[in-house]
């Protein structure tokens, strides 16, 4: 139980560095660490105590399988948040060409 | 941007072909051993970037190279749509993604039917993907910001 | 195994905290390495090799197009220090933490412990599964053969993300205005 806890223990950080801090870069890494988080959790809640992975060998033993189902939807979610990642950071260095800082407080009015 | 020592160069020259071999080995046996399509594809790419890194970028033809890798990635897409849709036509269901070659016995290398094609074209698309993102960033820091 | 676990998420929580609080943005990145890194150990512990795989790879590709970010423009970030309406702030930060964390007890009741796994669904895919599908690797076989339009939306997100990327740097299209 513990386990599941410290997970979503790592999320609330998460959900701190977007909401409270002001500098651009640190709300790109707060989105982040909410996947993170998030893909840790689903491969915890999928494991079988004393089970090996789910990948057929020679002279494998008769242990029970890790349930692969988890794994499967984790894989892709892993290189999604790549992509959300590199678009964010993208978007980011615009933001830094046309008003020339991070800051949040400052990029509020809509010039043209 | 300029490129790196010369220890860094020459251990490059020397790395760089074997990491491409390695992410092409995870990639084909995607269906025998821990890997696939995503994790060969992103280290293919990660030789690439290695090779970019280290010889700077006034070596290369930053402009061609783009053009290059963005139509790489269109096409592997392509390939992976007609090979799905393929199997709506031969396979005897009509439904989308149907496993429509031969099944051989498991463990050999051509076995599974069309899983090593699909393999093979999300590890294209997965390289070409992070190529051609690290060359927009290189290339807008070259040309715009200056 | 589970004392293993435990310490690496403390240590992956104080990376995270270190990497929100640091005043220079390019420790902050370097912290945010160790959230990373210390995932693909807690995937190797958990008895899943392809993700320790793809998290390792993507992690260091990560890390480097943020270095290259903040190589280009400023280092440090500038705090003004605490505002007016920080005791407010504090206060509903903690009723919401509070909040979270009881429902979230509630709703982990309804699981299973740690360890002990009973979803029907894995039954239904681990036992036919190296027949029907022919291949050795069970990861695999779920993601091409019976969950393959969820791996077509992947594609697709990551082709998206692509020409977004393109887009917003301008690239193709009409020359910078100015």
């Amino acid at each position: 139980m513990i386990l599941f806890i410290l997970a979503v223990f790592l999320f609330l950080i998460g959900v701190y560095g977007v909401v409270a801090k002001r500098n651009l870069i640190k709300i790109v890494i707060g989105i982040a660490l909410m996947e993170y988080s998030v893909n840790l959790f689903l491969i915890l809640v999928g494991y079988v105590k004393g089970g090996t992975a789910p990948i057929l060998t020679e002279g494998m033993t008769k242990d029970p399988f890790v349930d692969p189902l988890p794994q499967a939807m984790v894989l892709t979610a892993i290189v999604i948040g790549l992509a959300t990642t590199a678009l964010l950071l993208a978007i980011a260095i615009r933001i830094y060409k046309k008003y020339g800082t991070f800051d949040i407080r400052e990029i509020k009015n809509l010039k043209g | 941007m300029k490129g790196m020592t010369i220890i860094v160069k020459k251990v490059t020259q020397m790395i760089c072909g074997v990491i491409f071999l390695y992410g092409i080995y995870i990639i084909v046996h995607g269906h025998l051993t821990p890997g696939g399509g995503f994790a060969g594809g992103a280290i293919v790419s990660g030789s690439f970037i290695l090779l970019i890194l280290a010889f700077g970028s006034e070596f290369l033809a930053l402009k061609k190279e783009e053009t290059g890798s963005s139509i790489l990635e269109s096409s592997a897409i392509l390939i992976f749509l007609i090979i799905a849709a393929l199997g709506m036509v031969i396979g005897g269901v009509g439904v989308f993604f149907v496993n429509f070659l031969p099944k051989g016995t498991i463990g050999q290398l051509i076995s599974a039917g069309v899983i090593p094609l699909f393999n093979i074209a999300v590890g294209m698309e997965v390289a070409a993907a992070l190529l051609t993102i690290f060359l927009a960033l290189l290339i807008y820091r070259d040309e715009v910001l200056k | 195994m589970e004392l293993l676990l435990i310490v690496i998420m403390v240590l992956m929580i104080g990376g995270a905290i270190f990497s929100l609080e640091a005043r220079d943005l390019l420790s902050a990145v370097i912290a945010y390495g160790i959230v990373g890194f210390g995932l693909v150990i807690c995937f190797l512990l958990l008895q899943a090799p392809d993700l320790a795989l793809v998290q390792i790879v993507v992690e260091t590709i990560t890390l480097i197009i943020m270095i290259a970010v903040i190589l280009n423009s400023t280092r440090e970030e500038t705090e003004h220090g605490k505002g007016r309406r920080s005791v407010v702030f504090a206060l509903f930060a903690f009723a919401f933490i509070g909040l979270f964390l009881y429902f979230f007890d509630r709703t982990t009741r309804t699981l299973s412990a740690f360890g002990e796994h009973t979803l029907r669904m894995s039954k239904a895919y681990l036992q036919p599964g190296a027949q029907q599908t022919g291949s050795a690797n069970l990861v695999t076989g779920v993601i091409f053969d019976y969950r393959g339009y969820d791996t077509l939306g992947e594609a697709t997100i990551l082709f998206t993300a692509v020409i977004g990327v393109l887009a917003v740097l301008r690239l193709k299209g009409r020359k910078e205005k100015e």
